[in-house]
Order: structure tokens, then sequence, then C-alpha cells
């Protein structure tokens, strides 16, 4: 698997495909929101009702693990595992994953980040935010801050880690089966199905939890 | 050859017949199949967070969905040093540092 290309300049700013592929995936999503949520009615029709469900769900899933108090982070949370379910299967209609560059995971790790410490800060007033980094013992103090430096490092690097590991066997198994003397179309299929659908789906959801997690950690 | 030498003086007189760059290579892919056994940890980690959370299925069926999400959580937990060993060997593979 080769890096993101980077297909030109534009103010001295590379547009790589990660970036290209990210405007895809937005238009991809807007679509699905157009249609899902175009012409709602009190009675839903078909659409209506998956689009009803997804927010529901999500709703539920905040509710559960953040909190009922904190269902304002709802909408942030599903608009991110929509992302992020998006960008992980772009394998199966042939783009290169945005999710196994580091560019991408790390900005999103950090957004993760900054919120975990603007909320904490905002929820525990500046005392209580400083007294967290004393506890349990006062001499943790140095293990406290690179715990928390740490977070980002690891839920970038394991999303990171996971899609372009998937991506390099997609790309080596491709290569030994360029080899035979048919193309046998039928051997990619269950790779596919577990390295793009399942595994990615897995890791957005994972890496949403872990976000709700840490927002909601922070914060209590 | 080797008698009375010593085997460190040896081994750098054998490589020392190679280009530099091939040592480097070999002893990189070398490393990188190295780094890879950081997936034994992660394998034991998941399988023990799998096999107690089959247990839990078994002694509250009803409460499934909890359990699947959080076995799900720690094993996503535990698998961060398994990908730490897999960058490391990427980046011995694809983007080689000692290479410049």
């Amino acid at each position: 698997m080769e890096g993101p290309k980077i297909y030109g300049y534009l103010f001295g700013m590379p547009i790589t495909q990660t970036l290209v592929n990210t405007w895809i995936i937005m238009v991809m999503i807007l679509v699905v929101c157009a249609i899902l949520t175009k012409n709602m009615q009190k009675r839903p029709g078909k659409a209506q009702v998956i689009a009803e469900t997804i927010v529901t769900v999500m709703d539920g899933l905040v509710g559960q693990t953040m909190g009922k108090d904190k269902m304002k982070f709802a909408p942030w949370m599903l608009a991110l595992i929509m992302f992020l379910a998006f960008a992980n299967t772009a394998g199966i209609y042939g783009l290169r994953s945005p999710t196994a560059d580091l560019n991408c995971t790390v900005g999103l790790a950090l957004m993760t980040f900054f919120m975990t410490q603007f909320f904490g800060l905002k929820s525990k007033g500046l005392g209580g935010y400083l007294k967290g980094f004393l506890e349990p013992m006062p001499f943790l103090l140095p293990i406290n801050i690179i715990g928390e430096f740490a977070n980002p490092v690891s839920l970038s690097f394991r999303l990171f880690g996971n899609l372009l590991g998937g991506g390099i066997i997609m790309a080596l198994l491709y290569s030994a089966l360029a080899g035979l003397y048919f193309f046998p179309i039928v051997i990619p299929v269950p790779f596919h199905f577990y390295f793009d659908i399942f595994s990615g789906l897995l890791q957005s959801f994972i890496f949403t939890m872990l976000s709700m997690v840490f927002i909601s950690g922070a914060m209590d | 050859m080797i008698g009375d030498a010593n085997i460190v003086d040896f081994l750098l007189q054998f490589l020392g017949q190679f280009d530099g760059i091939d040592v480097i290579k070999a002893f990189s892919a070398i490393g990188a199949g190295t780094a890879m056994i950081a997936g034994v940890g992660p394998g034991i980690g998941q399988g023990f967070a799998a096999g107690k959370g089959a247990e839990a299925v078994g002694i509250r069926p009803d409460s499934q969905s909890d359990i699947i999400r959080t076995m799900l959580l720690g094993a996503a937990v535990a698998e961060t040093t398994g990908i730490y060993g897999l960058i490391v060997a990427l980046i011995l593979l694809f983007a080689n540092p000692f290479m410049g």
C-alpha cells in the first residue's frame, strides 16, 4: 500500500489523496443525510424511520455511556461515528481510506483531547482540574501528565495502525493473486468483509466509545 | 579463521564485506519481524477478555449487549501495544529512518 499521493499545492499547502477522499466522503454523508431527511412527516416514511433509528440508537449509547446529563454531546458523537464509518469502509468502494493517514487520525484524536481538557476544566473549575493531576498521590503528577498526553497518541495510532495494517494485507493479497493465471474474484471477498467492513466499523465504534469515555471521565 | 579472534570482531569483519545499505536493510527486516513479537501480548489479553466476556454472558444472558460493549472497549485498549509494535515494524520496512 502506497502513501497518500499529493495532487497539487494550494497556497503552499499540499492537496493530498487523504484530503480529496475526505471531501468525497463529506459529499457522500451530505447526500445520505439529504436523502434520509427529505420530506419529513409526522407519520414517518421508510427513509425517515432509518434516520430516526440511527439518531435514537446513538442517543441511547451516549446516554448510557456518558450519563443523561451529557446528552449535548450526542450530535458530535454521531457526526464522528458517521465520518469514521464511511472513512474506514472506503476500501470497498475503491478509495484509499483517509483514516489510513496519520494526519487524519491525529487530527481527530486532538479534537477529542482538546474537548477532554476543555470540558474537564469547565465542569470542575480550575482548582478541581489541577487537583485531578495530584490524585491519588501528589508524587504521581508526572505520570498523570504523561498519561493525559498518551491518550491522543494511543487513540490515533490505534485507528491508523488498524486501517493501514488492513490495507497492507489487502495489497499483499492482491499482489499475490495477480501472479495467478486466472484472477480469482472470490478469494478477496472474505478479506474485504473482515478488514474493511468488520474491522472498520468496529474501529469507528471503538474510537467514538473511547472519546465518550474520556470526555465523560474528565467531567465527573 | 575464528580461532583465537574475538567473535564480535569476526562478525564485524563478515559484515564489512557487504555494502552498508544492504546490512541496514537486512537488519531492518529482522527488526521488523522481531517487533511483531509484540502481537503475542494483545493476543493473550484479548483472548482473556473474550473468555471472561463469554463467562459473563453465560451467567447473565439478559445483559449481553452491555457485556459485549465493555468487552470490545477493553479489547481495543489491550490492542494498543500490539499496534505500537506494528507501527515500529511498518516504519522499519517503509519509512526507515536509518537509510536517510
